[in-house]
């Protein structure tokens, strides 16, 4: 038998880089081809993290490792019908759709539609091909490289949501990104290269939907990069309903300017091994900053998220709220880091991690990390482990409404003040009812 | 209607509760008085069918069933209801979804249709009007940001809107005004009849002056030591509790 070298996760994907460049048809000139080069040296020299790493102390990304996935430039690349992506999309509310299945941009899927004058929505090959200089003083620029999987995602980056909006801009409708993940042959590594720009006075809101098509094992590996402008108003969902067996890894980093507001919305549904890096910096004054966090887990599922918000400059605030829900024999990981620098004086940083879990077998891990070096500063945090609450049950019983049906209750009554924070009615009632499915517990709907 | 035998039921271990009997019938009110800690919130909890109270000896029959083998949801489809004495406020679940799916619960236990749309927003209007409830209360949240006096006019709506034979009012009149109080004890009023019957636990008279109890009974120490009519509650106003304790003294030294 002619057995396989065994080699690293980092050999694998760097042998199969020449396949990639290959693909690649003339475009090995573009300014984006340094940038994968000088990450392909990172990734031969950068190691994967271990739970030795004190960021990925309760996240072991070795199941990951072991696969060699391929990554989708190389792989065939499923076809789709417009009717077979629509029971993907949220639905009851207009939008620009842009569709990518394992990374790449499918036209044929996307309804961008008419977009106010100055505004690109696009996939990032085609920007890369037909105006390079609009992107590339932020691509790799806003987020640099902090371990492997981001080196692996800038290697390959080839294609990706880019937007831009110009100053003075508002775009009315917002615009929703479908990744669809999905492979017949390959476990499929996919490597959505994302950047949000937006100029001076302008507003965007961007819904993000990763979801998996088929039960195959796959590997989303996403970069996102995020400019505030001066006094933009930045509104990005991320709801991520991946299958239950596919990873997940995420570096969202959103640099913000003065007077800039910045929305993140994380909700989490899917995956086996999920892990978000949310990074925002503050990069002048007076600045805005909301995350909103949900994560529901069931199985074996495993999610950790990081959150980080530098507050380098003075008079800014951020407020964080993440909440988990966790059954069986899921565990949860909330790493919560605000910095104030020296500089951050008047900051005013909040921070809550709320937490229930619904078995005895279910676990979190959750940890706020506070480093305050200004002195005029208002901080807090708290994180709380829960079940569902007793008294609560038994009055909602006592009304004639069985026992499941009460705990659904209770379930979407804590989830209620993270969905209560999303700003279009429509995806409200649309992210419940993901609630009850994904934990497969009776839904409990709203009248209208 | 209702048939308490010898019930004795433990809180975290300890007897609260160490014989109670207690004979209700159709179209009667009774009522509860007694000091704090003296059992009357454990009462009412153990015949709603809180798990937090163990029923260590006894039984309770409610129209000839047996009510400690049912579970809450059972009681009140069977035509139990507790107004609390601390109502639990539900974000994210409207009052409308919270009554609708309640009454279509226990309509579906005693094999009736669910109610139309129509025929449950007609039940809030003439609910909510007995009330004098806002009929917008029906789209917020279970609770959510209602004053205390709101949330017992809560319970008594809940308490029209569900129909039920058999009701426990749990210290309804603590933390209301005087206006709130005659709202609450009319719409208690406008729904007795001869055919349901009320236990109403309270501390004080006042409520009694309003909902006029036809028998008075006086809980301590887990048993109820002295029964009569409402003449028993002006009583007990007038002399609080201790002249009943000496006498209970009394018998006991007898």
């Amino acid at each position: 038998m002619n057995n396989m070298e065994h080699k690293s996760a980092n050999e694998w994907y760097i042998s199969r880089f020449k396949l990639f460049e290959d693909k690649l048809n003339g475009q090995s000139k573009s300014f984006l081809h340094d940038i994968r080069k000088n990450a392909l040296t990172s990734l031969a020299e950068l190691s994967f993290p271990t739970n030795r790493n004190e960021e990925w102390k309760y996240t072991n990304v070795a199941p990951i490792l072991k696969h060699n996935f391929i990554p989708a430039m190389i792989s065939t690349v499923p076809k789709f019908q417009k009717e077979e992506i629509k029971p993907f999309l949220f639905k009851d509310f207009d939008y620009h759709l842009m569709v990518f299945v394992n990374g790449l941009f499918a036209e044929e899927l996307s309804e961008i539609g008419n977009l106010p004058k100055g505004v690109v929505v696009d996939g990032l090959n085609r920007i890369t091909k037909n105006n390079p200089d609009s992107i590339s003083k932020y691509i790799n620029n806003l987020s640099k490289i902090d371990n492997a999987f981001n080196a692996l995602n800038t290697a390959y980056s080839y294609d990706g949501l880019v937007v831009i909006v110009p100053d003075g801009t508002i775009l009315e409708k917002p615009i929703q990104v479908l990744y669809l993940n999905s492979s017949k042959d390959d476990l499929v590594l996919s490597l959505p290269r994302n950047l949000i720009v937006t100029g001076k006075n302008s507003q965007v809101s961007v819904i993000t939907n990763y979801r998996g098509f088929g039960d195959k094992i796959y590997f989303s590996n996403i970069i996102t990069e995020v400019y505030a402008g001066e006094n933009a108003i930045v509104d990005l969902y991320k709801i991520q309903n991946e299958n239950d067996e596919s990873y997940h890894i995420e570096k969202m980093q959103a640099i913000q300017k003065q007077n800039s507001v910045f929305n993140h919305y994380n909700i989490t549904f899917g995956g086996a091994i999920v892990r978000n890096d949310i990074n925002t910096l503050h990069d002048d004054q007076n600045i805005e900053t909301h995350y909103y966090g949900l994560y529901l887990a069931h199985g074996k599922q495993h999610v950790d998220n990081h959150t980080f918000v530098d507050h380098a400059k003075p008079n800014c605030m951020s407020n964080e709220l993440y909440k988990g829900i966790l059954d069986d024999n899921s565990r949860g990981v909330f790493n919560g880091k605000i910095i104030v620098r020296r500089d951050a004086q008047k900051t005013n940083a909040y921070q809550q991690n709320k937490t229930i879990l619904l078995s005895k077998t279910a676990t979190i891990d959750t940890k706020p990390q506070l480093e305050i070096f200004a002195d005029d500063v208002k901080c807090s945090h708290g994180a709380t482990v829960g079940h569902l609450d007793d008294t609560s049950e038994f009055y909602i019983r006592s009304r004639g409404v069985p026992q499941e049906l009460a705990k659904s209750m209770l379930i979407r009554a804590f989830a209620n003040d993270v969905i209560d924070t999303v700003k279009i009615e429509p995806l409200k009632e649309q992210i419940n009812h993901m609630i009850f499915e994904h934990l497969h517990r009776v839904e409990i709907e709203n009248e209208k | 209607m209702l048939s308490i035998n010898n019930l004795h039921a433990n809180v975290d271990g300890k007897e609260i509760l160490k014989g109670i009997n207690l004979e209700i019938k159709t179209g009667e009110v009774h009522a509860i008085m007694g000091p704090n800690g003296s059992g009357k919130s454990t009462l009412a909890n153990v015949l709603t069918g809180n798990k937090s109270y163990e029923v260590t000896n006894g039984n309770v029959l409610f129209e000839g069933k047996n009510l400690l083998d049912m579970n809450p949801e059972t009681r009140a489809r069977e035509g139990m209801f507790l107004a609390f004495q601390y109502p639990i406020e539900i974000p994210g679940i409207s009052n409308a979804t919270f009554l609708k799916t309640a009454l279509n619960e226990i309509r579906k236990y005693n094999n009736f249709p669910e109610l139309t749309p129509k025929e449950f927003l007609d039940r809030i209007k003439d609910k909510t009007k007995i009330l004098g409830l806002d009929d917008t209360l029906i789209s917020r949240a279970v609770n959510v940001g209602f004053s205390g006096g709101e949330k017992k006019r809560n319970e008594i709506f809940q308490m029209l809107m569900l129909e039920p034979k058999f009701i426990l009012l749990d210290e309804t009149d603590s933390g209301l005004d005087i206006d709130a109080l005659r709202i609450v004890s009319n719409g208690v009023n406008i729904y007795r009849n001869p055919n349901n019957a009320f236990l109403v636990v309270t501390h004080y008279q006042r409520l009694l002056n309003y909902i006029q109890p036809d028998f008075v009974h006086v809980l301590s120490k887990g048993r109820i030591i002295k029964s009569g009519g409402k003449e028993l509650a002006l009583e007990l106003e007038e002399k609080g509790y201790d002249w009943i304790k000496t006498e209970e003294f009394e018998i006991e030294n007898a």
